[in-house]
């Protein structure tokens, strides 16, 4: 019994060899966007020297120093200071991020009001205004509050729900939660705010978990905003500290050093992402992403 | 969804920020850079004084030049790949989430100063890259010694973090549906045709919103040329928000400053708004969607 035709067999190999292609350029492209990730933790193990004579990843031998020696930087501070001291922003632009956002996603997504219209599409049009216009008087304003060299301006704007990427992905997802629930709590004598916490809040989770994650690797990475408002070394964050070390060029330059600094600045974002992939997948292709 | 004022309630964190964190100080640029305004001095109103200066300030003129190259290069080389990218992981393979991680992970980084030491590191003259190139018996590129080199590097580091783009584009192929190309292949249409007579006209939305994001974002790249390859040789990487930054933060020539964002800020708009006005040529809404 012959059960393929030629045709079939013909369209089975066009199949495979297609399929062997697509696997070919994925693998490639794959190596290509991780090699040089791969090649950073490698290069944190090797001495300089290895450094700059090896392509391959792996280094000859397993050593910790260029990390403790690297943690000790060239200052009176240590890297414990610096983490510590991005975090005392992180962390309460978290909360704040969380709270102002999932309030004003509420307000768009559940109530009809006055100039609603209008104020959505301000809302969308602020994902599109860039951000360099408004960069000085912003310095100016906190500059006469006497707040530079605080993290109060850092943190402040995200009181005001001010990124419209986390508005935006937490009205979509209050929009695909059925109103029936707010109703039959409405006739159970639930105030909107009661409906919020109990009703909808659970609902949410999914998505306030997408929001905390990206508002942490966000404000973890942003470089610009403490290299504008902080300037005082001992309350750098990680960022401004890494900065500093590459432009220490005098002497010689221990690369090793930086690079296990580098990774450990990676780190944080690295574990947060593989802990909790599917919720970064949902989030991005929920609104789009900036960056 | 009810009629409620109380929905204002809600929404007033953000209209308060809206207000004292966003349109008065978009208002203000434009006041201060007007002035002579430079933290010492009582700013003195010099009318268009900033904006004639800037048009006549060799190095500003340069730095525009040189952010609309990295524009040119960066958005459509990015925005090309992810979408490349996204339609071969749309076929159903096996591992998509493999690739997926891969794929994101250098988006997820990309704004981390350690990526940059990592980039300026790898394009050093006896850096990772040369080496490797050196391996099939290449000359060594002066990447971050020659100016175009230096714009490349920045481009690709950009380009390198195509995830996102991606991951947006995967999420509108998802919604192609299936019959379509079904009824073409059945019609004898090849895949290069169904890509390009089903598959863009479909996705035209997603590939506008991601063409404006990004090109609103490029035009105010900082991060990457700032960190890796700083002014660059013959300033070829010296982008028009490091100049805002160098004279506003640096030399606290606030006015000047001013002005300059906001010409880059009429610039983006502009480009905007031609983007939008071609919409109607080639992007298709369905009709379903709101």
């Amino acid at each position: 019994m012959n059960g393929l035709s030629k045709l079939e067999r013909r369209r089975h190999r066009r199949d495979l060899i297609s399929a062997v292609i697509r696997y070919g350029i994925l693998t490639a492209v794959a190596l290509v966007m991780i090699y040089p990730i791969l090649w950073l933790v490698g290069a944190t193990f090797k001495t300089n020297n290895e450094i700059f004579t090896t392509v391959n990843f792996i280094p000859k031998r397993i050593d910790f120093t260029p990390y403790i020696e690297g943690w000790k930087t060239r200052t009176q501070f240590t890297f414990t200071t610096f983490f510590l001291n991005t975090f005392q922003y992180v962390i309460p632009k978290i909360l704040f991020c969380l709270v102002s956002s999932t309030l004003v996603a509420y307000g768009f997504a559940r109530f009809q009001f006055p100039f609603r219209k209008f104020f959505f599409s301000l809302l969308m049009a602020t994902m599109f205004l860039p951000a360099v216009v408004t960069r000085i008087p912003l310095y100016l304003l906190w500059k006469n509050l006497g707040l530079l060299d605080t993290y109060v301006p850092l943190i402040a704007p995200t009181i005001f729900a001010n990124e419209p990427f986390f508005v935006f992905m937490l009205i979509q997802f209050l929009r695909s939660i059925p109103t029936y629930l707010d109703e039959a709590a409405t006739v159970d004598g639930c105030n909107s705010f009661e409906i919020l916490i109990r009703i909808l809040l659970p609902a949410l989770k999914p998505a306030i978990v997408s929001c905390t994650i990206f508002q942490f690797i966000w404000s973890f990475n942003d470089f610009l905003g403490p290299l504008i408002y902080v300037t005082s070394l001992s309350k750098y964050p990680v960022a401004l500290a890494l900065k500093m070390s590459i432009d220490q060029s005098s002497g010689i330059v221990e690369w090793n050093q930086i690079l296990a600094m580098s990774f450990l600045a990676l780190l944080p974002a690295l574990i947060l992402f593989f802990a909790a992939q599917k919720y970064f997948v949902e989030g991005i292709t929920s609104t789009g992403a900036k960056g | 969804m009810k009629h409620s004022k109380i929905g204002l309630l809600y929404i007033l964190p953000w209209l308060a920020g809206m207000i004292f964190l966003t349109l008065y100080p978009f208002v203000n640029a434009l006041v201060i850079s007007f002035t002579d305004y430079n933290l010492v001095r009582k700013p003195n109103f010099v009318g268009f004084e900033n904006y004639i200066s800037l048009f006549r300030d060799a190095d500003f003129l340069s730095t525009l030049t040189a952010t609309v190259k990295y524009t040119i290069f960066t958005v459509p080389l990015q925005l090309t790949f992810a979408l490349f990218i996204a339609y071969i992981l749309n076929f159903k393979l096996k591992g998509i989430n493999f690739y997926r991680t891969a794929y994101y992970i250098p988006s997820l980084l990309g704004g981390n100063v350690a990526v940059a030491v990592l980039w300026r590191f790898l394009f050093q003259q006896d850096g990772f890259i040369n080496r490797f190139i050196g391996l099939f018996g290449a000359a060594p590129i002066p990447w971050l010694s020659s100016p175009n080199g230096a714009m490349a590097v920045i481009v690709l580091l950009k380009v390198w973090q195509f995830g996102s783009s991606m991951l947006i584009f995967l999420a509108a192929l998802k919604d192609v549906p299936q019959e379509l190309y079904e009824a073409a292949s059945v019609d004898g249409s090849s895949r290069f045709y169904s890509f390009f007579r089903i598959t863009i006209p479909l996705i035209t939305p997603t590939i506008f919103f991601n063409l404006v994001m990004q090109m609103v974002n490029a035009f105010q790249e900082f991060n990457g040329p700032y960190l890796v390859t700083g002014r660059g040789p013959l300033s070829a990487t010296y982008l028009t928000s490091m100049y805002i930054y160098d004279n506003a933060f640096k030399y606290f020539n606030m006015g000047y400053a001013s002005a300059a964002s906001w010409v880059l800020f009429i610039i983006i708009m502009g480009v905007t708004a031609i983007l939008f006005a071609t919409q109607n040529k080639w992007v298709f809404y369905s009709d379903e969607g709101n």
